[in-house]
């Protein structure tokens, strides 16, 4: 295709009908149902968006109009978008596990005046906020179980509009025409998409994006990581994060590749193995939780397996990272590298679904340099990149041969990157957003006046033009000694272990860093049970002694490695207390992409950060907590708060 | 699914007058009552009073020495649990009765066993008819699968499951056999608050969908007030009560039964 063909589809129904015609039988989306693949050719999605599109007209969409799009990612909730979009409506996706009262926020800001859902569950949501959100009509759901008895005067399966649609269709030619031209009339500077933040600093915001950008930094990125119409991505995070827009949705129809839907989210890696994905994006959460898992069953496994295991760990780390990076590697070393691909690597990655994977992200957060490596060292080229919704994700990205734990890479193509005065990253891109919904105020705010976005992170260029980022702009702080203190830094190191599933750190304005910490239930009730360690619940087990004695040994180790920086050792981490309770975004603490929010954590555990400083050696804590269908109880728990032992600053070595 | 001729709220099973002994231990003594089409019907009771037994007779697993049992209409004679189990009555057990090294969708399958009516000589190369009828009750079982939401357990041998979800694929392959009465022996036993909430689901979930008669036996008794349409209350191998939860609920023989009485 020529540039300028290329350049005339500037909007994702224009490139949807593009496909339909140059690709016709090519698969454009699965979808495991019954146990069995069921495949769509993009003719077939084409068409079924069509009537679709055409079925939610008749039900009173219009052009302009916002449409919620709430569930796991399935075919239909892909096609609601694709109708919405051609009709020129808005998509609006919310988090699905959203609890009713912030659907009802981000619903109502947004006005929708539909909503296409997944099942019964979602339903039963929004019938409840329904008098909040006086503009939604019309409620639209894939799965039907347990709504046979709900009046249907404004509910309809997604299938029944669809039907509609087709019978419009049949009317006659004239109405194919009309829905051609409705996806030929898309301009670029149409609304693509509205995506609502995840709200790590307060109040989600709708982001608008357009049309023209949003088409246009997916083929930069498309071409950066040479995406084409054979790579298979399993489409798993949540539809309303920008990250699945993007990655999955965006990319498959400037590409032409195929998007995998699992069953359910707990199938989502089996289905993986078996599509045998190309392309994979994942938080560093999921690569945590894979390491945690593979490190628990290794712990469980054979003597013999176990001394492999751990041998040829150590051969990819001294090996596996300069094999793939193409440097240059001894014989011996390749051939032992080799037979470790044969014996452990290879079982390992098609364990985890990565036996095809040629390119894989991770962004969300930066992670931890140990877990990067290892993954890398296995031979999965996983990069970095980092990106924020307002930017539609990319603001940079590592290229291949590039890669390096502790930069997300140079500006991504077409990116334009200065830092602030006060350190703060500022960027150009093209899929950059325009403006905050029914917030000009806010917008205002995030935009310079030459026209840059504010990321509100702190980070420079290092020396090999690499973006390094330090923090969120507003985390970084000081310590009363005015020694650097990046909290986010600290946490990651020590969410490395597997034992350690989330820690908060504080240290602002105070004399010395102290830390609140999450245990991975996984790893360590798997170690209670093989050391026979009694425990009731969560709370219980935070509190065992020698679960303290276990994370007083992660932190030593920590601050030993903070030791040895001179720019972080004094940010050494002093005292920790386990929390009696998991941090959890029911209650708040975080937010639903699963990042801590720091300040609210401080407030509500007051009394445990006063001990902390205190010097006391116990603390009482009673708080709220919400369970999964909305009740609320209460937690009271007496914790220990243990000391940690701190190290002299190591001198630095000839780097 | 539907009983021949039978309608919602039709009697499906009549139990009159029964009586079991074991030598001289009376396990029942005179029991009467029905089970209605379409309804959850509990049976409750302290320990030994005779619910587990009562289960027994029904699906033809012990033989009452005196009483009629009365299905669809036809009085029972004496009976192997199969011939019960072709009419159409399956059954959960109190310890969970799975092939522990069998995964979730064999174990399920196991549940049509009785459904499969292709010559043994094509079973055997599973060709021809034999796989046509396999595929069909493939996707019958994944139906089921897929109602009871055990999709990421398809595959795993149903030993290494939480207890929970074992108690989940038994009732899976209960139903797998398309069940006219389904008999639940303390479906709830050993789970957690959580679990127990999501069983009730799936219980009204089928009741609801599939229209299946359900006959429960159950200790909680705040389950049971809000889970079935008529409870019957046994006691030392005797009926004490019957009705619907809030008839049983006020009534002072129950109280005393389960607070116990001072004599």
């Amino acid at each position: 295709m020529s540039k300028d063909a290329a350049d005339a589809l500037d909007t994702f129904p224009k490139w949807l009908a593009h496909h339909a015609s140059v690709r016709p039988t090519r698969p454009a989306m699965r979808f495991k149902e019954a146990g069995i693949w069921q495949a769509w050719t993009w003719a077939e999605i084409y068409v079924l968006v069509q009537q679709y599109a055409l079925g939610l007209e008749e039900l009173g969409l219009k052009a302009g109009d916002r449409i919620a799009i709430v569930g796991t990612n399935r075919p239909k909730l892909y096609w609601s978008i694709m109708a919405a979009q051609c009709l020129g409506a808005i998509p609006v996706p919310v988090y699905a596990d959203a609890v009713a009262d912030e659907m009802a926020y981000v619903l109502d800001h947004a006005e929708v005046s539909m909503a296409a859902v997944q099942d019964q569950e979602q339903v039963d949501k929004l019938i409840s906020v329904k008098d909040r959100v006086p503009s939604l009509v019309h409620i639209l759901y894939d799965e039907p179980r347990g709504l046979r008895d709900y009046d249907h005067t404004h509910l309809h399966p997604i299938g029944a509009v669809i039907d509609m649609g087709a019978v419009i269709l049949k009317q006659g030619p004239d109405m194919a025409s009309r829905i051609e031209a409705a996806i030929s009339g898309g301009k670029a500077s149409d609304t693509s998409i509205m995506l609502y933040t995840s709200g790590t600093t307060g109040r989600s915001k709708g982001v608008i994006l357009s049309a023209g950008g949003s088409v246009q930094a997916c083929r930069d990125t498309a071409a950066f990581d040479g995406l084409k119409e054979t790579d298979e991505v399993i489409a798993y995070l949540p539809l309303a994060w920008v990250g699945d827009h993007y990655l999955n949705y965006g990319h498959a129809l400037v590409t032409g590749f195929c998007i995998n839907c699992p069953e359910s989210p707990e199938t989502a890696v089996e289905d993986r193995k078996e599509v045998g994905a190309t392309f994979f994006f994942a938080p560093p959460r999921v690569f945590e939780g894979m390491l945690t898992r593979i490190m628990i069953r290794m712990e469980d496994a054979g003597a013999v397996k176990r001394k492999m295991f751990h041998h040829f760990i150590g051969v990819a780390k001294t090996w596996g990272e300069k094999i793939l990076n193409g440097e240059s590697v001894p014989l011996t070393a390749r051939l032992h590298y080799g037979l470790g691909e044969l014996l452990v690597y290879g079982p390992l990655k098609n364990v985890m679904g990565f036996s095809n994977v040629r390119v894989g992200y991770t962004a969300g957060e930066a992670i931890g340099p140990e877990l990067f490596s290892f993954f890398r060292s296995l031979g999965i080229n996983l990069k970095q990149l980092y990106g924020q919704t307002e930017a539609f994700l990319y603001v940079t990205c590592q290229p291949d041969g590039q890669i390096r734990a502790d930069t997300v890479g140079p500006p991504a193509p077409n990116v334009e990157i200065k830092i602030s005065e006060d350190g703060e990253l500022l960027y150009k891109s093209p899929g950059m957003f325009t403006g905050y919904y029914k917030e000009p105020d806010k917008t205002a705010e995030t935009m310079t006046p030459d026209g840059f976005v504010r990321t509100g992170d702190s980070g420079f260029f290092d020396k090999s033009g690499h973006i390094r980022i330090i923090d969120r702009a507003k985390d970084v702080g000081k310590l009363a000694s005015g020694a650097l203190f990046a909290p986010k830094y600290i946490e990651n190191k020590l969410k490395f272990y597997p034992n350690v599933k989330e820690a908060v750190a504080f240290g602002q304005g105070k004399d010395s860093v102290t830390v609140f910490i999450n245990i991975d239930m996984t790893a360590v009730g798997n170690w209670a049970e093989r050391n026979n360690v009694a425990y009731g619940s969560y709370q219980e087990l935070a509190n065992h002694p020698d679960v303290y004695q276990i994370i007083a040994g992660h932190v030593d180790e920590v601050n030993r490695s903070l030791a040895g920086e001179p720019m972080m050792a004094a940010a050494q981490i002093h005292r920790f207390i386990v929390l009696p309770k998991e941090l959890d975004a029911d209650d708040g603490e975080l937010t639903r992409t699963q990042k801590v929010r720091r300040s609210f954590i401080a407030d509500r555990y007051a009394p445990l950060v006063d001990a902390l400083y205190s010097g006391a050696s116990e603390a009482d804590i009673s708080t709220e907590v919400t369970f999964e269908d909305g009740r609320k109880g209460k937690i009271a728990a007496r914790v220990r708060v243990a000391d940690a032992k701190t190290h002299p600053v190591i001198a630095e070595t000839a780097a | 699914m539907s009983g021949a001729g039978l309608g919602k709220g039709d009697e499906l099973l009549k139990v009159e007058n029964v009586s079991l002994r074991f030598g001289g231990v009376k396990a029942i003594t005179d029991v009467s009552f029905d089970i209605r089409k379409g309804e959850i019907r509990a049976i409750i009771g302290p320990n030994g009073a005779g619910k587990t037994s009562m289960l027994n007779c029904i699906n033809g697993f012990y033989h009452p020495q005196e009483g009629a049992i009365t299905y669809k209409g036809i009085k029972r004679g004496r009976m192997r649990p199969y011939v019960a189990a072709s009419q159409g009555i399956a059954r959960t057990f109190q310890n969970v009765a799975l092939f522990k090294g069998m995964t979730t969708l064999d174990n399920i399958m196991v549940g049509r066993t009785l459904k499969m009516s292709s010559p043994f000589f094509w079973q055997l190369w599973r060709h021809g008819p034999a796989m046509r009828e396999e595929v069909e009750h493939r996707r019958f079982v994944e139906e089921i699968i897929d109602f009871l939401e055990i999709e990421h357990i398809r595959k795993v041998p149903v030993g290494k499951l939480p207890y929970g979800l074992q108690k989940r694929v038994e009732l899976g392959r209960a139903l797998a056999m398309q069940p006219e009465l389904l008999l639940l022996d303390e479906p709830m036993a050993g789970m957690n608050l959580e679990e127990k909430e999501d069983m009730c689901r799936f219980i009204l979930d089928v009741s609801s969908q599939y229209g299946t008669t359900i006959a429960l036996i159950e200790h909680d008794i705040g389950v049971v007030m809000d889970l079935s349409d008529r409870v019957v209350v046994l006691e030392y191998g005797r009926k004490i009560a019957d009705g619907t939860p809030d008839v049983v609920k006020a009534d002072q023989k129950v109280i005393d039964a389960y607070l116990g009485v001072g004599h």
